[in-house]
């Protein structure tokens, strides 16, 4: 079995005792490991495939799949990270079966430059929460993402919304932290061209 | 520096990863240039309200009944 690399005085983050734990049969260690990352990986998958039925599965075949791949965890990145790249993985494959005919990966809109342009250039509103409602606002902001291709919904939901490191983002998708950057640049781009529909300001005019 | 050195620096700019004298000409682009300055400001309020209002979230019967499965998946006892 192999054994969690630790390097030099590096503080060792708290989930590697209960990896070990877990791989050494203590069950309740790796329900704790569950408990703090499923809501986590529960999110990133509905964001990828928008489809609650299907989150609810990919959850639970992420914590199993990674329940009996322990063994694979080198610990050279963080075990959240691994488990959101089986995550992104499980989301991607599901989005497949659905669109038979379609290709469905992480590259499948570097083609598009759709929304990379800005051309919406209106002050918003500065509180959306009072204009709309929690509800409102919920559905509006749901609607926007799901307009997003696969791809920069995933790198948008990892590093803006789950608050993953550039780095991290990189090794959960399996790209470089270029192409992170960039397709996060146009995902961005492309979610504040069509937010902005619902956010700029009615009277148009600019903030005083 | 023109608009669109100024988008392709922008990532970097919000991640405070620009050497000083290239974050001193954006400022200074960004000072001249208000649908940058626009780009800027609802950039940023987009990655807030998406933050602020977690669209997805597990509810805690759907929540009890995933770990539920998850463990008995794994370890046949529960």
């Amino acid at each position: 079995m192999p054994v969690i690399e630790q390097t030099g005085t590096e503080e060792v983050h708290p989930d590697v005792a209960l990896v070990e734990a877990s791989r050494n049969g203590d069950t309740a260690a790796f329900e704790k490991l569950v408990r703090q990352y499923d809501r986590q990986i529960f999110r990133t998958a509905q964001h990828i495939t928008q489809n609650r039925e299907d989150a609810e599965d990919i959850t639970q075949d992420v914590f199993m799949k990674a329940y009996n791949k322990l063994d694979q965890f080198q610990g050279n990145s963080k075990f959240s990270t691994w488990l959101t790249r089986i995550a992104v993985n499980e989301s991607l494959m599901r989005l497949r079966k659905r669109k038979t005919s379609r290709t469905v990966s992480m590259d499948q809109d570097v083609q598009t430059d759709e929304g990379s342009i800005p051309r919406d250039f209106a002050d918003w509103t500065p509180d959306p929460e009072q204009q709309y409602g929690t509800s409102e606002l919920g559905g509006i902001l749901q609607r926007t993402i799901a307009g997003l291709s696969p791809g920069f919904r995933t790198v948008f939901t990892l590093r803006d919304i789950e608050n993953l490191s550039t780095e991290e983002t990189a090794q959960a998708l399996g790209l470089s932290v270029p192409a992170v950057k960039s397709r996060l640049l146009r995902a961005r781009l492309q979610l504040r061209e069509r937010l902005s529909r619902y956010m700029k300001r009615k009277d148009g005019s600019a903030k005083p | 520096m023109t608009c669109t050195d100024f988008l392709a620096r922008m990532t970097d700019y919000f991640d405070g990863e620009v050497e000083p004298e290239l974050l001193a000409e954006i400022q200074s682009h960004l000072c001249e240039c208000h649908h940058c300055e626009v780009l800027v400001d609802t950039t940023r309020q987009t990655i807030r309200v998406y933050r602020d209002h977690q669209v997805y979230e597990l509810t805690d019967e759907i929540r009890e009944r995933t770990v539920s499965r998850i463990m008995s998946a794994c370890t046949g006892k529960h």
